[in-house]
């Protein structure tokens, strides 16, 4: 379909915050590089990471047939401000266990997300959806392993990663953020909107959490952490830009 | 990435085949000159089986300690082909150790007992890792020459005698073969720049001159035992040979890109085909090895946490059967 200018501006809107999110989890799994807690989990969260900055990368690039600046620039020069990532990809990593758990509530909402966006009445979008439903397939199976393995292992695992849990959900249903442009996506169904994914996300991910005997926090705890989808970040996020961009801001005109 | 294996020492005062039986002993240094490789339930010399062992687990080590420096720089790689290429780099050297400690394990050391190992200090990694990454010219030195002097001790290495190391170091320079290339083309960029991005480069090989020249190890003493050693193709080369081979094909390419290798005597001599160069400084060298390096300390401290950190992990793994159920009350 070809896009009004209006349209336009909020498919480009709901990209950044898709490519955001990548770039932002990819980078913080990245520097899991060299510390797991096996050499196949050093390797895996790698692999991991580089899906998920390769694909931040494509959709920048698609930005940038939109008309938005070159995928570097656009991810190496911005402030925090400009960014639309949710706040849960942009906490450090601290022990495995919140990076794992993390991923995995990342994980299934990425999944569902672009299950729902291979429909999409944008053409370049759904074709991209479909490519990386496939490679985010294996970092549900990742996660899903790791999730029930040791949340069932023993007492200790046990209360790490319910300990984990608690730590993430608020920030994970932060993803499901709305925007301004949500009714507009929805009626050009370009995209059906976070309500949608949230709900089935939840009962995706209820019965694997129930067979990892973890429990989802009570529903009167929940208090959402909005506000990354209009460039409200938590403190976190601008050292991580800076750290990104500090060999790139040197000279952004050098070929590097 | 590795250098070349250190001698042990200690084992020089008895011969590396006292209490061996002499037909077997004879057998196996008959299927190795005929070029026949050794598997794991072979019989082989408990020297054999030692040096390789030793070998092996230094050479994984250096993989997973090589990974530290350059992994730091993941987080500032510019741009988005940089940072991909140096996260599949860096990947494939953890990679390389998960291999090579399957093929130590071969030799009946379990795993977990090189990494007790590697942090209590007991045994070694290349001691090039001892020495900081200051900056992302550093990174692309790296990535260039101490691959390439390892891929050059690899490949010689890959003829040895004992199969499960030799097959892994097969698939690790064809892994090798392509960090090369990445690491010559950050180079090339960085010397071909602005002058702030030759200056970077130039200042990582200043830094860098030294560490690579230590990274064969020291010149050989041709000792009985280092000719045993070479027989039993453990040692395939000497240090000074890989050096030799290392100088020989790196050096013009590091000219052609106009840079200034920080060794003035450095030279072929075109009668003897030999290159002559000041030896680098070998008590830094014995120093460093042995713990008192800019680095040696953090690295040991970095892998550490990451195996105390890490260790309910792999509790809550060995203990697959045991399922946990939460108590009602």
């Amino acid at each position: 379909m070809s896009l009004s200018p209006g349209e336009l501006k909020d498919v480009k809107e709901f990209l950044y915050k898709i490519a955001d999110d990548q770039l932002i989890i990819g980078h913080r799994n990245s520097e899991w590089t060299g510390l797991g807690p096996t050499l196949e989990e050093d390797i895996a969260f790698s692999s991991i990471a580089q899906d998920k900055i390769g694909q931040s990368q494509h959709i920048y690039e698609l930005l940038h047939a939109m008309g938005e600046k070159h995928p570097d620039t656009t991810a190496f020069t911005r402030n925090a401000a400009d960014f639309r990532c949710s706040h849960l990809t942009e906490y450090p990593n601290g022990e495995y266990e919140f990076s794992l758990m993390r991923n995995f509530l990342f994980n299934h909402s990425e999944h569902i997300r672009f299950g729902m966006l291979s429909t999409s009445s944008v053409e370049q979008l759904a074709k991209l959806a479909k490519k990386y439903r496939g490679e985010i397939k294996y970092h549900v199976m990742h996660s899903d392993t790791w999730v029930k393995q040791l949340g069932r292992a023993n007492e200790e695992s046990h209360m790490r990663m319910q300990k984990a849990l608690n730590d993430t959900f608020n920030l994970a249903l932060g993803i499901f953020e709305e925007s301004d442009f949500a009714e507009a996506l929805r009626e050009t169904k370009v995209f059906e909107g976070e309500q949608v994914l949230q709900n089935k996300w939840l009962e995706e991910i209820s019965p694997i959490l129930d067979s990892a005997s973890l429990v989802i926090p009570n529903k009167n705890s929940w208090a959402p952490a909005y506000g990354g989808r209009k460039g409200q970040h938590t403190e976190y996020l601008q050292p991580l830009i800076e750290e990104m961009g500090a060999v790139f801001r040197l000279d952004p005109n050098a070929e590097w | 990435m590795y250098g070349n294996a250190q001698i042990d020492e200690k084992q020089k005062s008895k011969s590396l085949t006292e209490g061996e039986d002499p037909d077997k002993l004879a057998e196996f240094e008959a299927r190795i000159t005929g070029g026949e490789k050794i598997e794991p339930k072979d019989w082989m010399p408990k020297a054999y089986r030692k040096q390789l062992i030793r070998m092996i687990e230094q050479h994984a080590h250096s993989e997973i300690i090589g990974a530290l420096p350059e992994g730091t720089w993941i987080t500032r790689a510019p741009g988005f082909r940089r940072k991909l290429a140096l996260m599949a780099k860096v990947q494939d050297e953890v990679g390389h150790g998960q291999l090579l400690y399957s093929a130590a394990e071969t030799l009946g050391k379990t795993r977990e007992d090189m990494l007790n190992d590697l942090i209590s200090g007991k045994s070694k990694y290349s001691n090039v890792f001892n020495y900081p990454a200051m900056t992302w010219g550093d990174t692309a030195i790296i990535a260039w020459l101490i691959d390439a002097g390892a891929i050059i001790n690899q490949v010689t290495n890959s003829k040895g005698s004992y199969g499960p190391y030799c097959r892994a170091l097969e698939r690790i320079c064809s892994e090798e073969s392509f960090h090369l290339k990445y690491g010559h083309d950050n180079v090339v960029y960085l010397a071909t720049g602005t002058p702030q991005q030759r200056e970077l480069v130039q200042d990582a090989l200043n830094r860098w001159w030294q560490p690579i020249m230590h990274f064969h190890g020291p010149p050989d003493k041709m000792s009985e035992h280092t000719v045993v050693l070479m027989k039993w193709k453990v040692k395939m080369a000497t240090n000074d040979e890989m050096r030799q081979r290392f100088l020989d094909e790196y050096v013009p390419k590091i000219w052609d890109l106009g840079l200034t290798i920080p060794d003035p005597k450095l030279k072929k001599n075109e009668s003897t085909g030999e290159w002559e160069y000041t030896e680098p400084d070998w008590e830094e060298f014995k120093r460093v090895i042995n713990g008192d390096g800019p680095c040696n300390k953090e690295r040991l401290q970095v892998r550490r946490w990451a195996e105390e950190r890490g260790a309910w992990v792999r509790r809550a793994l060995m203990r697959a059967e045991q399922k946990y159920t939460v108590p009602l009350a």
